[in-house]
């Protein structure tokens, strides 16, 4: 895929899986996420680019609550996942990770076998009744992250002997284990190199067609390639958010411009 | 001279060293100091160095040697009918050096002159008299023979001194002036202060192993003079610990090596849960406020000396265990004869491990990467369920070498043993029962009047030697597992 077919990718319009209306996020006194507004569609790949430090990543963290685990950390504003708030007092945030799905900048395979790696989400929410359910299901999602054949002959040895690029598809797996409907992605190919980029980015492509994938990401290559809707964020605030193609062929805003060319970042 | 002008000298004569040094440096170059090869203070350095180490190395085992051959010397010189009945040389030789001791000091409270000093003769003066004056207080008059004695000991002693405080002078002078010539400006100063701080270095990190190796060789010793004079199966196989300053002792290890392992089998059964949940607690779900103030305030518990924990155990632990299960107590049980037992040494030494425990836990707690903690959240984990399932299981190896060390200080533990425990040996499952361990036993064993040419108390450096082992042993492992553990992270 390159810049020349971007206008020609197939952009159907989905069903709005997470809508977020004037978001604000505070660490302290300091304002990191300024009213920013998105819809974020099923079935798609968004990617969210920007400078460092634009609140990219902060964003997304709040897209499943974890940043409930800092203390100083305040979100206003709603988020809404398939219409409910999940900021609502109802919601359980654990509960609301099983649904939306992280895969982290660095692959953090727990220190434990692949196979206990992929089954821990299940274990945890009791997806599978027996041990029969519970190894196909690590089948499964092993398949889906496309490492099964690397690992089916080892699936007792440790998670953190693989490679890099085996570790975060294993954590791909491992989040896709939890059957999540949404998928967050932080960085997930920054501490890969070019060949485990490629198999991942191919990963996210194939992912597409169950969940909703959102990808933080400084490759502005590695949104062109893997992502239909691409939101641009710059200190804090949504500059730009659309079609992929437009962003990158036709960008509205100047800063968008600048930033796609390389002047500012 | 004395020592401590001489070394005032030194010191005297280094500081001159590094003020010539640096200004012969800084002349070699003619005033340019970007000409020499290092910084003019590394020459001072060079030449204070010269002059200072091999002049006070010279003198310290010049202090050490000197004693013990004047005494070799002296000694010969008191014939053996010298030496009264029931008593030995080594009394003999010790008044000898209060004489001289003595001699030295009305010298110098101006009771006797230098001369009249070297003159002094049993029959004249009463010398006895005369050292009770200067505040030497002696046991009987003093013979012809140890006066002999003291007064050669006063020559050889002030011989030594005054050959000492030359060739410590002469080094120092000597090491000055040959550093001091090496001076130039392309002299590479620098490098050789260099390889003097890494000798100092190096010589602190062997004192510390040369010790070590010291105390087990002195141990080692008087235990093989133990097995000489009793069975090594009675000691390591028998069943009973009955030591009698009569002969014909039982001494045993066992009963006691029971007693030690069961009072740290109670005390890591309270410290570890406990200090292992205040880890956890601390590291996990405490705000940065409460951990500000509970970990220094957890901490000061392993401040607290072990003497106060032993009286912890006497007045307080104690009596309220005996208020439960004693004669007359709330129970209406009498499994407790007194106030000490197994248990209440035990609790308190528990206690007493806590801090130890949670914060070495602690800080392996926070070594696991918070990358696991959020990959474990993410997936929709509980924050207990993220604990026990990747934190713990990732910091299990360094907790395990956590405990491990706690176990070693609990065995090595002495003053609550003491005071908690009891002083009876014997191998009994009833946790309410005194009991008594190794450490306490050689506590025992040396103190009072003792003769160090018996089996009852030689026992206590076989003792030592078994625990020091055991600890040693203990910790190996510890450090083993904690290092297996590091590799897995970095």
């Amino acid at each position: 895929m390159n810049d020349m077919t971007l206008m020609d990718k197939t952009v159907d319009t989905q069903k709005i899986k997470i809508a977020a209306k004037d978001v604000n996020v505070y660490y302290g006194d300091t304002h990191a996420i300024k009213d920013v507004n998105v819809e974020i569609e099923d079935n798609t790949v968004t990617a969210f680019i920007g400078p460092s430090g634009c609140g990219k990543s902060t964003f997304l963290r709040c897209l499943n609550r974890m940043n409930d685990t800092i203390s100083t950390c305040k979100v206003k504003g709603d988020i809404l996942l398939d219409g409910e708030d999940i900021y609502d007092k109802r919601v359980d945030p654990v509960q609301l990770r099983a649904k939306v799905g992280m895969v982290f900048q660095k692959p953090n395979p727990f220190p434990k076998s692949i196979y206990d790696n992929v089954a821990y989400g299940p274990r945890i929410h009791g997806l599978a009744k027996n041990k029969a359910e519970l190894d196909e299901i690590v089948e499964k999602s092993l398949r889906r992250g496309a490492i099964w054949d690397e690992v089916k002959d080892r699936l007792d040895a440790p998670g953190t002997g693989l490679s890099g690029g085996q570790q975060q598809r294993l954590c791909i797996a491992r989040a896709v284990a939890t059957e999540p409907e949404v998928l967050l992605m932080d960085e997930p190919c920054s501490a890969l190199d070019p060949i485990a980029t490629a198999q991942v980015e191919e990963l996210i492509d194939e992912l597409r067609s169950q969940y909703s994938v959102v990808i933080v990401t400084h490759s502005m290559q590695q949104a062109a390639r893997v992502s239909q809707k691409t939101a641009f964020f710059h200190l804090g605030s949504l500059v730009e958010f659309g079609h992929t193609g437009t962003i990158f062929t036709n960008p509205e805003d100047p800063r968008t411009e600048s930033y796609i060319t390389g002047r500012i970042g | 001279m004395p020592t401590f002008w001489l070394v005032a000298l030194l010191l005297a004569l280094s500081a001159a060293g590094y003020f010539g040094g640096r200004r012969r440096a800084i002349a070699s170059a003619a005033g340019n100091v970007k000409d020499l090869h290092s910084l003019p203070s590394y020459y001072g350095y060079h030449v204070a160095l010269a002059a200072f180490v091999p002049a006070i190395a010279a003198l310290a085992i010049w202090l050490l040697v000197q004693p013990m051959f004047i005494e070799s010397r002296v000694s010969g010189m008191i014939p053996a009918e010298a030496v009264p009945e029931n008593s030995t040389i080594g009394l003999v030789m010790s008044d000898v050096r209060r004489v001289a001791e003595g001699l030295d000091l009305a010298v110098e409270q101006g009771l006797l002159t230098a001369r009249e000093a070297r003159n002094v003769a049993g029959g004249e003066q009463d010398i006895r008299a005369l050292m009770g004056e200067v505040g030497v207080a002696l046991g009987d008059d003093v013979r012809p023979e140890v006066l002999n004695a003291s007064q050669a000991y006063r020559n050889l002693s002030n011989t030594g001194r005054a050959a000492m405080t030359a060739v410590v002078a002469l080094l120092s002078l000597g090491g000055f002036a040959w550093a001091y010539s090496r001076i130039h400006k392309d002299f590479r100063a620098r490098n050789v202060v260099e390889r003097a701080v890494l000798a100092l270095l190096i010589m602190a990190a062997s004192l510390a192993i040369l010790t070590t190796i010291g105390i087990v060789l002195s141990m080692l010793f008087e235990t093989k003079n133990f097995f000489g004079l009793h069975s090594w199966t009675d000691f390591f196989f028998g069943s009973t610990w009955a030591p009698n300053f009569r002969g014909g002792s039982e001494l045993s290890i066992l009963p006691l090596l029971w007693g030690t392992l069961y009072i740290s089998f109670i005390a890591l059964l309270v410290a570890v849960p406990v200090g292992l949940f205040a880890a956890v607690y601390l590291s996990e779900y405490a705000s940065g406020a409460v951990r500000s103030f509970a970990k220094p305030l957890l901490e000061i518990l392993a401040g607290i000396p072990t003497i106060v924990y032993g009286l912890f155990a006497l007045l307080t632990v104690g009596p309220a265990l005996a208020s439960l299960f004693a004669k007359g107590g709330f129970l209406g049980v009498e499994w407790m004869a007194g106030a000490t037992s197994v248990l209440t040494a035990g609790l308190v030494m528990g206690i007493m491990l806590i801090p130890f425990v949670s914060s070495l836990s602690d800080d392996i707690i926070n070594a696991v990467p918070q990358a696991l903690r959020d990959g474990s959240l993410g997936l929709g984990a509980t924050k207990s369920e993220t604990v026990r399932q990747v934190v713990m299981p990732a910091a299990l190896p360094g907790i395990v070498g956590a405990v491990l060390l706690a176990a070693s200080r609990a065995i090595g533990e002495t003053m609550i043993v003491v005071m908690g425990a009891g002083a009876i040996a014997k191998f009994s499952a009833n946790p309410l029962e005194s009991m008594t361990t190794i450490t306490t036993r050689i506590v025992s064993q040396l103190t009072g009047d003792t003769d160090f040419a018996s089996p009852e108390t030689l026992v206590a450096f076989a003792l030592g030697l078994t625990l020091f082992v055991l600890t040693l042993g203990l910790n190996v492992l510890a450090l083993y597992i904690v290092r297996k553990y590091r590799e897995q992270y970095e």
